[in-house]
């Protein structure tokens, strides 16, 4: 399973690319794997305030609708419209084009607390 | 997990990186790849299903023809040996208990082939109305079981059973080596049921696979069903719905004599059914609707709860069934699916939702 480096992770298998306060979310190649056929991902609003923790957004496959969380507090700052027009972009490039929504964090400190690679390979060991 | 049941064929589930779920108290595959993909091999090309889980009962008798013809709604006297039919056991009130396949395998024998969840209810009130001149076994544990469906279905028989000929639709057939071979399924296939002892379970799996059939999951096995509107024991029949409501009524010979339920059923055909169960296709994009999401009218006020939902693999777009009231049931009345809050617009359609 890919688990790239660069990246931070919760424990529910979202993974977080930090660049200055903003934050790029979508779901771990794991996750997706478990997933499979992504048919459906629900957007969060751009604009909207979410602490972390917070359900953000609805992955669905065929048979189960996930939902996947803020894993930081702050502001939405974009959602990926190409996910929405074709889900299975999450199944086939899940730390790429897959991407699910941005976040524009209050305190990124927050987000050194997350799971680095190498613990998220051994949670999901 | 121990408290499941195990199907014979586990250990190829598993050699064949399966994914095992509890279902209906058996631990069986719920998807090997994709669902997707499983669902397009049936329609495409063939896929074959574990139903081992599915109950056998064997009924036998001089009398089992006017005892089955009292338990079940459909008329079994008209099955010649070697023809099965589908039907349904109702209870007193004209509920559903159970949907299933009946078969007449000789003069005065039977081979009825009933829901997994559902075995230990069926026999038990089986018993509960049994006749002392017919036998009744349950032969559920004995058999492994597996569907191949799909339109290359026949070709994989040929290959496996080079020497044996299918029957004919809804029939049923013994190999030599001493298989059942019902032509009959759950896809809206071309296809047969397959049973035989437990322990050859593994070896013709194994050879239908090398056959060139899909092994396909429980997942599939539902959208499948769902997109040629079959109903499924627990979601869309249940004991407080007739089959007049869920527009089997075709299955009940309400001429045929006495049986269970008759009086109900009759009385509701009369008067016609409040509630039926309707089938609803999306008309616009939106997330899977799924079962027990409310169905609300256009003025946004509740008629009803899907009782299954699915994103069509085919169709690629939303369908699901609902217990409608009549005034909504009617194809092309506009209806809305109340996902998570988010209201989605979908009609009233004919079943079923994919043709060929």
């Amino acid at each position: 399973m890919n688990v790239p480096t660069d990246l931070r992770y919760c424990p529910s298998h979202e993974w977080l690319r930090i660049e200055g306060d903003i934050v790029t979310v979508g779901i771990s190649d794991h996750a997706q794997d478990e997933l499979t056929d992504v048919v459906f991902v629900e957007l969060p609003e751009v604009g909207r305030a979410v602490d972390a923790g917070d359900p953000a957004a609805v992955v669905e496959s065929v048979k189960a609708a996930s939902d996947i969380y803020a894993p930081i507090g702050g502001e939405i700052i974009e959602a990926n419209p190409d996910v929405e027009s074709d889900p299975s972009l999450v199944n086939t490039d899940p730390y790429g084009k897959g991407w699910i929504f941005k976040v524009k964090a209050k305190n990124i400190e927050d987000a050194s607390s997350l799971m680095d690679a190498a613990a998220y390979e051994a949670h999901i060991s | 997990m121990s408290d499941l049941n195990r199907t014979p064929l586990e250990s190829a589930h598993e050699a064949l990186g399966a994914r095992l779920v509890p279902f209906a108290g058996w631990y069986m595959p719920v998807q090997y790849s994709s669902i997707i993909e499983e669902h397009k091999a049936v329609r495409e090309k063939v896929g074959i299903f574990d139903i081992s889980h599915m109950g056998q009962f064997l009924v036998s008798g001089a009398n089992a023809e006017a005892w089955l013809n009292k338990m079940l709604s459909n008329d079994i006297s008209k099955l010649a040996p070697g023809q099965g039919q589908y039907t349904i056991m109702l209870n007193q009130s004209g509920g559903v208990i159970d949907d299933l396949i009946a078969y007449r395998t000789d003069e005065n024998d039977y081979f009825l082939v009933v829901n997994a969840s559902m075995i230990g209810e069926d026999l038990a009130w089986l018993q509960q109305h049994a006749d002392p001149e017919v036998s009744l076994i349950n032969a559920s544990e004995e058999w492994a079981g597996m569907a191949i469906q799909g339109p290359l279905s026949a070709d994989a028989f040929a290959k496996v059973c080079p020497d044996e000929t299918l029957p004919p639709r809804n029939g049923i057939a013994t190999t030599s080596s001493g298989a059942i071979v019902c032509r009959t399924g759950y896809t809206g296939e071309d296809g047969f049921e397959f049973f035989c002892p437990a322990a050859d379970g593994i070896s013709y799996w194994e050879k239908f696979i090398e056959a060139g059939t899909a092994p396909c999951g429980l997942g599939a096995r539902d959208t499948l069903r769902l997109e040629v509107g079959y109903p499924l024991n627990g979601n869309d029949l249940a004991p407080d719905r007739t089959p007049i409501e869920a527009g089997l009524g075709f299955f009940c010979k309400l001429d045929k004599g006495e049986f269970m339920g008759r009086e109900v059923l009759a009385a509701q055909k009369e008067n016609g059914p409040e509630v039926k169960l309707t089938a609803i296709q999306y008309t616009s994009k939106g997330p899977p609707p799924r079962a027990h999401y409310p169905v609300l009218a256009e003025d946004d006020s509740v008629i009803g709860e899907l009782a299954s939902g699915a994103l069509s693999p085919s169709l690629m777009t939303g369908i699901g069934m609902a217990y409608l009231p009549v005034a909504h049931s009617k194809i092309g009345t506009k209806v809305q699916i109340d996902v998570r809050g988010r209201k989605f617009p979908a009609e009233v359609v004919k079943k079923p939702f994919y043709k060929k």
